[in-house]
């Protein structure tokens, strides 16, 4: 199908703007919301990974995007890195991310649904309260990065590298795990756990995966972030905002599809950023926050992607329909061909019903 | 130290009696419309400001104003349940309404924010500073009274659930609420009401929240939720007895373990909740697995 071809070279296009556009873009504002998009992107889609696939919906990632933040300072301070090394020191944020998703998830994935949901935010507000009361964490003044060296008018160059490379990596990888028998069995999961189980998933080592996989890139994110804002509090290395951001992002753009996440952090984050820096004294920042989070979440139910991948799919449908009755189980085939890349069973029923529609 | 446990132990009971009214309604909340209001933390606070304005502008007493705040409240509830739960529709429902009731707190707090600033206040009344001299040592009065209230909205709210036909067809919506739909229940009334009867209890547990927590501001509200969380969860999702017993436990617990260090107190709550349910995943009073999923 057209549809296949064109998708690689769409993605191709779009990760040569994303390369040029700090080339482009000079301004240190725009270049600072940029870096921010595209951390908060390669967490979305981290989130994606776990949250979209299983349909367990974690509002706890702060807990290893906060991980990572305070490795990397801890590291930083105790083995006195500067510059450029300190991105190396994204390897243990990562490691202490995943090394801390072990425990957490083996606890927390007994359980589903509401409980689930609950026992993440409960494991958010422990590693806060933790982080607030530890020494080696700095308490509440939380802990300083080392300043990079590098010039001041391409300051932000090396982080939005860094970050366009991790969002490049983690789509990359949630693509394949989509493709994948361990994407299947992650799905099947979302679908009916008790019948994947019976099916012969081993549901509880997947979703473990899935869900350490998903907190290594969060780690990676949050200790990147660290590094380009300089400082890690408490309340902004364990933001409960960055759990309901990551959250709404994967929404916005389509629960459990591979470009929704990256399209969602594309609009909220920037639309976030911008509303702070217009309003952060007035506190109505978080009003329109919040209301522009309600749309999202009222208007566009199932997010952006399957919406789109829909609609095609009843147009095409329409099209192909239309010499007869015969012709409608073909237009049904080339529908549900057409949704299934993104969009998921749900709409690849939803427009074979269009089609049989369209086919009487 | 003995007498330090048996303070700790009091306060506990006497403190539980005011999170378990919060608890119960945000437990009551996801028995009929399986959700989790995790805006209750903010409308807390609101209830805390709404009592607050009406003493500091209309010299209002905080008791008597309960008969402003809780209508206020009730029809604040009904309105985000209409408003924004309602329209929700589909697989994801459940965690789209997490959302929206995130999203609605976000603009709560915002407004306050705005309306009142950071600055902590506290509640203010005669019996908030003067104490009784009970059992051996001295207690504020508005303990007292908080908790005969607590007691009282409780009560009324098991007679409600239990002994009306308004309540039958609250219970019978929890159980199944399709079945509830056949039989001639108007399951969107029953849920736009419950919801708002689960907000209205924030109006009394604001107030005695406010007057018994030392100061509150906007950003008291994420404590709280997680609070209640931690309640409910421990309690079983749905529980009201459950939520009773777990807000009495757990507030003993975190007074007892304030004793020694003020700083871990409060992180007793989710320690406990992990150890419960690592042991028993359905909670200490859960349904099984029908409800734990």
């Amino acid at each position: 199908m057209t549809d296949r071809a064109w998708r690689p070279a769409g993605a191709l296009a779009f990760l040569v703007v994303l390369a040029v556009f700090p080339q482009v873009f000079t301004n240190a504002t725009v270049s600072t919301i940029a870096v921010d998009t595209l951390i908060f992107a390669a967490a979305a889609v981290a989130w994606n990974i776990f949250s979209g696939y299983t349909g367990y919906i974690s509002l706890g990632h702060a807990v290893f995007f906060g991980a990572g933040a305070y490795t990397v300072g801890i590291a930083a301070r105790a083995w006195h890195t500067n510059g450029d090394a300190v991105f190396v020191l994204l390897v243990p944020a990562a490691a202490v991310a995943g090394g801390l998703a072990v425990p957490l998830g083996l606890i927390a994935l007994r359980v589903r649904r509401h409980t689930f949901v609950v026992i993440t935010i409960a494991f958010f507000f422990i590693a806060q309260l933790t982080a607030t009361n530890l020494s080696v964490t700095g308490g509440s003044s939380g802990i300083l990065a080392p300043s990079p060296n590098w010039e001041a008018a391409t300051f932000n160059d090396p982080f939005y590298y860094v970050a366009l490379g991790l969002l490049v990596l983690v789509t990359a990888g949630s693509w394949l795990i989509r493709r994948s028998r361990f994407g299947l069995q992650l799905r099947a999961i979302r679908d009916d756990e008790d019948r994947a189980a019976g099916l012969g998933v081993r549901t509880m080592p997947v979703k473990l995966t899935a869900f350490v996989i998903s907190a290594v890139v969060t780690g990676v994110a949050g200790g990147l972030w660290f590094f380009f804002i300089g400082q890690a509090i408490p309340q902004f290395a364990f933001d409960p905002l960055f759990d309901l951001s990551v959250v709404v992002m994967a929404f916005f753009g389509g629960l459990g599809t591979i470009s929704g996440p990256v399209l969602g952090a594309l609009v909220i984050e920037p639309a976030q950023q911008w509303l702070t820096l217009q309003y952060s004294n007035e506190y109505l920042s978080e009003i329109l926050l919040g209301a522009l989070f309600l749309l999202v979440i009222i208007g566009l139910p199932r997010g952006v992607i399957p919406t789109a991948a829909e609609l095609v799919a009843k147009f095409r449908a329409r099209r192909q329909a239309v010499p007869g009755a015969a012709a409608g189980d073909m237009a049904a085939g080339a529908a549900a061909g057409a949704a299934d890349g993104d969009a998921d069973g749900e709409e690849a029923r939803a427009a074979r019903e269009a089609a049989r529609e369209a086919g009487r | 130290m003995g007498r330090q446990v048996y303070e700790a132990i009091v306060d506990g009971i006497l403190g539980g009696g005011i999170y378990a009214l919060m608890a119960v309604g945000l437990t009551l909340i996801f028995g009929v419309l399986d959700i989790i209001n995790i805006a209750q933390g903010i409308l807390v606070v609101l209830g805390a400001y709404l009592s607050y304005a009406l003493s500091v502008h209309l010299h209002i007493d905080l008791f008597v104003g309960l008969l402003i705040t809780v209508p206020a409240m009730f029809v604040i509830g009904v309105a985000i349940q209409w408003l924004f739960i309602r329209p929700l529709r589909g697989r994801e429902r459940t965690s789209m309404s997490l959302l929206a009731a995130y999203a609605v707190a976000l603009i709560i707090e915002g407004i306050l924010y705005r309306l009142f600033g950071p600055t902590y206040v506290v509640l203010k009344a005669s019996y908030v500073t003067s104490s009784v001299h009970l059992f051996g040592f001295y207690l504020p009065y508005i303990y007292l009274y908080g908790f005969a209230l607590a007691v009282a909205c409780v009560a009324a709210l098991y007679l409600l659930l239990y002994r009306t036909r308004f309540g039958r067809s609250v219970r019978a919506t929890m159980q199944n609420q399709t079945a509830a739909r056949l039989v001639g229940i108007d399951v969107n009334r029953v849920a736009a009401v419950t919801f708002g009867i689960g907000v209205a209890v924030t109006a009394v547990g604001g107030m005695m929240f406010g007057a018994t927590s030392g100061g509150f501001n906007p950003n008291s509200g994420y404590d709280l939720i997680s609070r209640l969380l931690a309640i409910i969860i421990l309690g079983g999702l749905g529980s009201i007895g459950g939520a009773l017993a777990a807000a009495v436990f757990m507030t003993t617990a975190e007074a007892l373990v304030d004793i020694w260090s003020p700083d871990w107190a409060v992180v007793v709550f989710y320690v406990a909740l992990v150890l419960v349910l690592t042991l028993r995943p359905a909670g200490l009073f859960g349904r099984g697995p029908a409800r734990a999923q």
